[in-house]
């Protein structure tokens, strides 16, 4: 590789973004040909923070291995060990108690807005802008202790076991959301002000990192980066699971395809997050918070998948099993990595400052790539 | 009344009376010499320090307030840690024009203090082309950012140095037609003759709306020329890592850094000194005793506050808006900002053979 | 559509596929060198339209590698799995890459992780694993790397 780093025979010059850059958010490592200011192709290099997980769980329990997942996408590390343990609890037959079901997708949905917080900020940081990444801590903070409080810890949760959660909310629980909503409603106009109705922003965003909506489903693109291209791609619409099925919100889509529509979505997804978690905070009914199960799981002979929504799009599950205590082979269909494959049609033809309002608006993970 | 200009006289006089005039001169150029390098470092200190508290404040956040009280002493503890870096050079690098941008980039923010009036009487240079002197050796400011881009021998540094040269070089066009339109109305390119034609009122109240237009343009363009966000295309930290400076480290790197704040201070001062009359202090037309009443704050007040000021506006710009791409920057020159300062300068034209201002 | 009708249509197109039912969809087995064509006519055929690949990945049975191959229409909504079993010393099998832009990436993976030959494939070079790696593919189930530890 080291021979190709330079010049191209066009004279083109390549450019490595990363391994250690301030806009890829990690260890990724892109090979740009530029031409000038203008980029003929993005060539990713991963594998930077593969750590093997698939492999690693070959060899773990079946109650073991959920929480390895946390790691991958860190930021909606709830909502991977959920897709875990309702493959699981598919393969098992378990009845997972209704307490349970609405603690899970309250959490499901706490994460998912911390996650889309956190992307806010960082995104509104790769253009330049560094005082909205604050202004959304503000908030993720909040999130972050109520996770603390009721899980144990802020970001890796590990809350979720196979026919339940953990152990019971915190009593604090019911309040501190509450108080949570009302913060972020008197707060979110900032956003707008700040960043969405801002004119540079709005022209930076506007018609760049195009993605069209065959495009989008061709590259496997899943969540806001493809709903921004005005693909119906919602697993909880189309597939729910757990109690989405009765729950009330919409699914956002947008039809542009560029980088302000994928950019919305995501601002108007924390609101039907938020509307989620007020149908169910008030609703959380009495019970068991925990199945009975055996100590150890035996997953029988078969293959099982499970698809849910992460705030990256569609994370899946596949275990294959031989009925022993581990699992035979598993796959995690990791949505960053099918998203970033789109990233090298995208940002070709555009300026080298798009690239990173492109990377921004895919919302890239990188442990979430290379699992 | 205790003014710097009561000062520099008194050790005027005193030294006349001991040394002959040659010396005095002498005398007088070093510690002329040593007040600017240390308002220079001070500048540096204090511009930083504001900075980060700004920014903080901006941030929901305390910013620093470890190192001495409030945090006060946290820039100079930053400098002493920057001294003691080893300074870097690249094996690649062209090692003379790599160690020679930082001098350049911070002799240039020199020169540029020597025609501004810091308070009445005060001065190192009252010079008769003041305003072109400034316009011309700011934009030297680009050399040393080339330089620094291309003897560093990096893709990065290379790239932060082409858009910095293409940036400056346009937006000093507006900046340049918006001194003019001042220029235009006071006839002269003394800085001293313009603060003191706003003795009965400032420009920026006197002209109306030309004179406001030509603000607005003067402070875009500036903060443009400096390379501040939302303008900071030069070093763009999420595109370009750090630009043209990426390759620096240590006391080169203090250099550029301390360039910056300088060169902030030196445009927000000449945009006071333009607009907002200098030193001069808040005057409405005839009113003999409201003039008076503002008279007794003394006019290095004056001129700080309303350079600090500009700076703060600087500031806040750079803490809110998110950066521009490299075409729109040069479309928002090229197509908005120069056809309207031009048209605007015709106008300011127009009204100062009129006499349509106050 | 109904896992019957997706069979009736599937054999018009491969006679030789035989399915698996009982699990979560309809499981199609076929040989490898038919792939491309039923690939073809999946993506293709107005009927089916399947147009969303979201998984592709191999499983190794020691005796045989299995390539499995989920499929989605984002206009019916109808899933099928596609499984073709190939030979453990130099399995190979048409790429479909040109059908499933995404299937780009993930055959990357599958071919360095378990060293299956994609034929045809734009740019069939290591994507995760660095440059240089030689020697066993580490997904494949008796690799044994003994400097970084990764069966826990």
């Amino acid at each position: 590789m080291v021979e190709e780093i330079g010049r191209t025979t066009e004279g083109d010059v390549i450019i490595n973004v990363g391994p250690q850059h301030p806009a890829t958010h990690g260890v990724l490592h892109l090979l740009i040909t530029i031409n000038g200011e203008t980029i003929k192709k993005v060539e990713p290099h991963l594998g930077f923070i593969h750590r093997s997980i698939e492999k690693m769980c070959e060899s773990l329990s079946y109650r073991q291995f959920i929480y390895v997942t946390s790691r991958m996408d860190y930021l909606s590390s709830h909502i991977n060990n959920h897709a875990c343990a309702l493959c699981l609890e598919k393969g098992l037959q378990i009845e997972v108690p209704s307490r349970a079901q609405v603690i899970r997708v309250l959490m499901d949905e706490l994460t998912r807005i911390a996650s889309h917080e956190l992307w806010w900020g960082a995104m509104a940081m790769d253009l330049g802008a560094f005082t909205p990444f604050f202004h959304a801590f503000r908030e993720r903070e909040t999130i972050n202790d109520i996770m603390e409080e009721t899980c144990g810890a802020r970001l890796t949760m590990n809350y979720i076991v196979p026919g339940g959660v953990m152990q019971d909310i915190h009593p604090n629980f019911q309040q501190r959301v509450k108080d949570f909503i009302s913060l972020y409603k008197s707060k979110v106009g900032e956003y707008d002000e700040l960043v969405t109705g801002n004119i540079i922003f709005q022209n930076r965003m506007k018609g760049v990192g195009y993605l069209s909506a065959e495009d989008a489903i061709s590259f496997g693109c899943t969540g806001p980066t493809a709903r921004g291209s005005g693909v119906t791609c919602d697993i909880r619409k189309l597939y729910p699971y757990e109690i989405y099925e009765q729950l009330q919100f919409d699914e956002i889509l947008e039809t542009a395809g560029d980088s302000f529509a994928r950019y919305m979505v995501r601002v108007r997804e924390m609101n039907q997050s938020i509307r989620i978690i007020e149908q169910l905070i008030d609703n959380i009914p009495e019970g068991d918070f925990q199945a009975k199960t055996k100590a150890v799981l035996k997953l029988p002979k078969g293959e099982f998948y499970q698809r849910v929504e992460t705030a990256r799009g569609e994370f899946g599950v596949y275990i294959v099993s031989e009925g022993g205590t581990t699992p035979y082979r598993i796959k995690f269909r990791s949505p960053g990595f099918s998203n970033l494959s789109a990233l090298d049609h995208m940002a070709r033809g555009s300026k080298l400052g798009d690239l990173v309002a492109m990377m921004g608006t895919l919302d890239l993970v990188i442990p979430d790539i290379d699992r | 009344m205790l003014s710097f200009s009561n000062i520099s006289k008194s050790i005027d006089s005193g030294l006349r009376a001991t040394f002959d005039a040659t010396w005095t001169m002498v005398i007088e150029m070093v510690i002329a010499g040593v007040c600017v390098i240390s308002l220079f470092a001070i500048l540096g200190l204090v511009l930083v320090l504001m900075e980060r508290k700004v920014s903080a404040w901006m941030q929901i956040r305390l910013g620093p307030n470890r190192v001495g009280p409030k945090g006060m002493l946290q820039s100079l503890a930053d400098t002493v840690k920057l001294l003691v870096k080893e300074g870097m050079t690249p094996d690649g690098a062209d090692k003379f024009l790599f160690n020679l941008a930082p001098f350049i980039a911070i002799i240039v923010a020199m020169l540029l203090m020597a025609p501004i009036a810091f308070a009445k009487d005060f001065q190192l240079w009252d010079m008769n082309i003041g305003v072109l002197y400034v316009s011309a050796v700011s934009s030297l400011m680009v050399i040393s950012i080339l330089m620094a881009g291309w003897a560093s021998n990096n893709k990065y540094s290379l790239m932060g140095a082409m858009r910095s040269g293409a940036q400056i070089v346009s937006y000093e066009l507006s900046a340049g037609l918006s001194i003019l339109s001042i220029v235009v109305l006071t006839g002269s390119l003394n800085l001293n003759d313009i603060i003191l034609s706003q003795a009965n009122g400032w420009w920026i109240f006197k002209g109306h709306i030309p004179v406001m237009i030509a603000f607005i343009i003067f402070i875009i363009a500036v903060t443009a020329e400096t390379n501040r966000a939302p303008f900071d295309l030069a070093e763009a930290e999420s595109e370009l890592t750090a630009g043209f400076h990426t390759e620096y480290s240590g006391m080169k790197f203090a250099l550029f850094f301390l360039a910056e704040y300088v060169n902030v201070f030196i445009v927000c001062a000449i945009g006071a000194t333009l607009f907002f009359g200098g030193w001069m202090p808040f005057h409405i037309g005839h009113w003999e005793g409201f003039n008076q009443v503002m008279d007794f704050i003394p006019s290095s007040v004056w001129f700080f506050g309303k350079t600090f000021f500009l700076i703060f506006l600087i500031m806040w710009f750079r803490w809110t808006f998110p950066r521009l791409r490299i075409d729109q920057l040069l479309n928002l020159e090229w197509k908005y900002l120069l056809p309207i300062s031009m048209f605007n300068l015709l106008l300011v034209t127009a009204m100062a053979i009129l006499g349509w201002y106050f | 559509m109904t896992n019957e009708e997706l069979k009736a249509i599937i054999t018009e197109i491969l006679p030789t596929a035989t399915f698996e039912e009982g699990g979560q969809w309809l499981t199609i087995n076929i040989e490898p060198v038919d792939w491309k064509l039923l690939a073809g006519q999946l993506r293709q055929e107005p009927s089916l339209f399947f147009d969303f690949l979201f998984c592709l990945t191999c499983i190794d049975w020691k005796t045989h590698l299995t390539m499995v191959y989920h499929l989605d229409s984002t206009k019916f909504r109808h899933n099928i799995v596609i499984k073709s079993k190939l030979a453990v010393d130099n399995p190979s099998i048409e790429t479909v890459s040109d059908i499933w832009q995404t299937a780009n990436f993930h055959e990357r993976e599958v071919y360095e992780m378990f060293g299956v030959n994609f034929i045809n494939h734009p740019d069939l070079r290591l994507l995760i694993l660095p440059d240089g790696w030689e020697g066993k593919r580490p997904m494949l189930k008796d690799f044994e790397d003994p400097i970084n530890m990764i069966r826990l």
